[in-house]
């Protein structure tokens, strides 16, 4: 299944965002953690300046995101991880909202409840969660319901290859497998586990041989490329939308920042990110598109002052908006 | 229980990898699992240093497979080794909790006493840095409330040493609850009254002893781990208006000194629980419990007054989170209220 134009541009309009919308964090994260605004004698504090708590962020990963919610409809249900803003970006979730919740603001998705690891966007099925290996459950019991109400709507689990030796993926995987749900699980193999690297935490080589055990196709996307995602995903998600069941697809990517912000990564080989680098999806796919005659110099600096734009409304939104009162923590235990 | 011997402080995080290596020198019997233990040496920094002095076969990596290796630990204390495992936070505990409340707590009465489970979990608790609703919580409750654990909730670097040898040495399954907001990290604001004199030597501290870390007479503040380094800032504010508050740090919570409580509650006739916890079917209530059984001695002069979580699950942004985790200033306003 090869994209059309206008989903080519979409893609790369949206890794664009996901990006600038990452690496502008980074710099805002440190405002107020760093001396000598902290506590005498730290490097850093984790619960400083206007974003704090902790961040993990998903440079490098922006080709598992818009690949798959290239396919989908605000109907279709994403549930994300704990590095969740490149899924939430690329299933739609207004940036100003997003960005506002990740300060903790009032005009928040969630008026500052949530946090970045705890984004709900019921308008567009979208959610994710700070427990590893949770998001697919939740999305197996998206598509079981899909099925019982006739809709044709697919859900999608996003989580990592360290995710996958949670009992829940086991679990789900096996649910969905047996009442062929229209459900489609996305292993983001970045091959970190915080420090742990995939081959110390699994013992085969491929997540997608795993599919095996639970009656469904596997699928294995080899490199970190918005194109062959998209590909994969869509056979999977036309499939799922068809009565034709669940598919687990994993796909390669790369982490370029740690697991968190302020993560030394004294585990990691020196120079891995930089080499990481050096296979952009980004330029990859302006590229490719080139090729094809679709994105020239013009349309290029059109697109790409309009991502960043996008994300300087966002940010400036979320900065000016209120903080929520605090007696509002005690609502909503229940409705 | 030993005394200094000479003045060298560390944080609690270096105090719990110096009692866990120690233990390790002394007992081959010892090992660690968990995630992120081994290079990295624990998010928490609970097993810094140790993978290159015990190498990767008593510093074990684990996959995100906790209730695999929590599990495993049960199977292999039930074969004589003696494990340790790191559940990174304690709210993580729901994807392993068969394993600890079914089998790790029970396995020894249902044998009636002829399985041991030499078990020590270590976990990191408390908020306080913004990290939300599923990595801030205590829950040690959770765990004290369950029949056969004993659960460890240290609040300074000298007692988490001491007790975390008592851990590993004891028969039984230990919880060892760490609050990372004392830890000492250098990447999260702490109360230094945590970091203190440890001594070099091996050194336990004996479960079921509460400690009073400051004698007063007005008003008791009965609280734990972090919130006792909160409660001794609070007191010593309390002071200078001419209130004297005697804080009395539990350290354990199973066994539990009840004694302690009564002795101290028994001298002000004032009690405050100041807990990270939530507010209801936990630790405050319990303790409310030990005043209540004994108003036939204990004299009363107020009403017992309760701080924890309000019954809500941990906000994300700030002035939220600092609404529901019970802060100085609250345990200060909160023991006006009772003086007056």
């Amino acid at each position: 299944m090869d994209p059309h134009e206008d989903q080519l541009l979409w893609m790369y309009e949206t890794m664009l965002v996901i990006r600038d919308f990452e690496e502008r964090m980074v710099n805002v994260y440190l405002e107020g953690k760093l001396p000598p605004d902290i506590q005498h004698g730290l490097a850093f504090d984790i619960g400083g300046g206007p974003v704090p708590g902790e961040m993990h962020l998903a440079a490098g990963q922006e080709p598992v995101a818009v690949g798959v919610c290239a396919h989908l409809r605000d109907d279709d249900t994403v549930v994300g991880t704990h590095r969740p803003h490149h899924f939430a970006i690329a299933k739609g979730v207004p940036l100003d909202k997003l960005a506002a919740e990740i300060f903790g603001k009032a005009t928040g998705l969630s008026r500052g409840k949530g946090g970045h690891m705890h984004l709900f966007d019921p308008e567009r099925n979208f959610s994710c969660s700070g427990i590893e290996g949770a998001s697919l459950p939740p999305a197996t019991g998206a598509a079981l319901a899909y099925k019982k109400l006739g809709q044709d709507s697919v859900a999608v689990a996003f989580f990592g290859e360290g995710a996958a030796n949670q009992g829940t993926f086991h679990e789900a995987l096996n649910l969905a497998g047996l009442w062929n749900l229209p459900a489609v699980f996305i292993c983001e193999d970045n091959r970190w586990a915080i420090s742990v690297p995939k081959e110390k935490s699994t013992a085969i080589a491929s997540n997608a041989d795993r599919a095996a055990a639970y009656g469904m196709p596997g699928v294995s996307v080899d490199h970190n490329d918005a194109v062959e995602v998209f590909a994969a995903a869509g056979d999977a998600i036309a499939r799922a939308r068809q009565g034709g069941g669940p598919t687990l697809i994993e796909v390669q990517t790369d982490r370029y920042l740690g697991h968190f912000q302020g993560d030394a990564e004294v585990y990691r080989p020196k120079g891995e990110p930089e080499e990481l680098r050096g296979h952009d999806p980004i330029p990859k796919l302006a590229t490719a598109m080139r090729g094809r005659g679709i994105l020239d110099d013009a349309r290029d600096d059109k697109i790409t002052s309009r991502a960043k734009q996008r994300v300087t409304v966002a940010y400036e939104f979320a900065r000016e908006s209120p903080l929520p009162d605090p007696a509002e923590a005690l609502e909503h235990v229940f409705v | 229980m030993a005394v200094a011997t000479k003045e060298r402080t560390l944080t609690m995080a270096q105090a719990i990898s110096e009692a866990i290596g120690q233990e390790m020198e002394r007992d081959e019997r010892v090992f660690v699992m968990g995630e992120d233990v081994g290079s990295y040496g624990g998010i928490f920094s609970a097993t810094s240093g140790l993978l290159d002095r015990f190498g990767p076969e008593r510093i074990m990596d684990t996959p995100i497979s906790e209730a695999g290796f929590i599990g495993a630990a049960i199977g292999a204390a039930a074969q004589g080794l003696r494990p340790i495992a790191e559940l990174m936070f304690v709210d993580f505990f729901g994807v392993c909790m068969d394993q600890i409340y079914n089998h790790l707590a029970k396995n020894t009465y249902m044998s009636d006493g002829n399985v041991t489970l030499p078990v020590v979990i270590t976990t990191a608790i408390g908020g306080g840095y913004s990290d939300a609703a599923q990595h801030s919580q205590c829950l040690y409750g959770t765990f004290a409330h369950v029949p056969g654990l004993k659960v460890v909730v240290p609040s300074n670097a000298y007692d988490a040493k001491g007790l975390m040898i008592e851990a590993i040495r004891d028969d039984n399954p230990v919880m060892f609850f760490f609050h990372k907001g004392i830890m000492g990290l250098p990447w999260m604001s702490y109360f230094e009254g945590s970091t203190n004199a440890v001594p070099d030597e091996e050194y336990t501290v004996p479960f079921g002893e509460a400690a009073v870390v400051r004698r007063g007479e007005d008003i008791t503040i009965v609280t734990l781990s972090q919130m006792v380094q909160k409660a001794l800032v609070a007191a010593e504010e309390l002071a200078a208006d001419g209130i004297s508050v005697e804080v009395l740090d539990l350290r354990t919570l199973v066994p539990l000194d009840r004694e302690a409580v009564a002795a101290s509650v028994a001298k002000t006739g004032r009690l405050l629980i100041a807990d990270e916890d939530y507010l209801s079917f936990g630790l405050s209530g319990e303790i409310c419990a030990v005043v209540a059984e004994r108003l036939d001695t204990l004299d009363m002069k107020a009403p017992v007054k309760r701080l924890a979580v309000p019954d809500v699950p941990i906000p994300y942004s700030r002035p939220l989170e600092r609404h529901v985790i019970p802060q100085v200033a609250h345990i200060e306003s909160a023991v006006r209220d009772l003086a007056t």
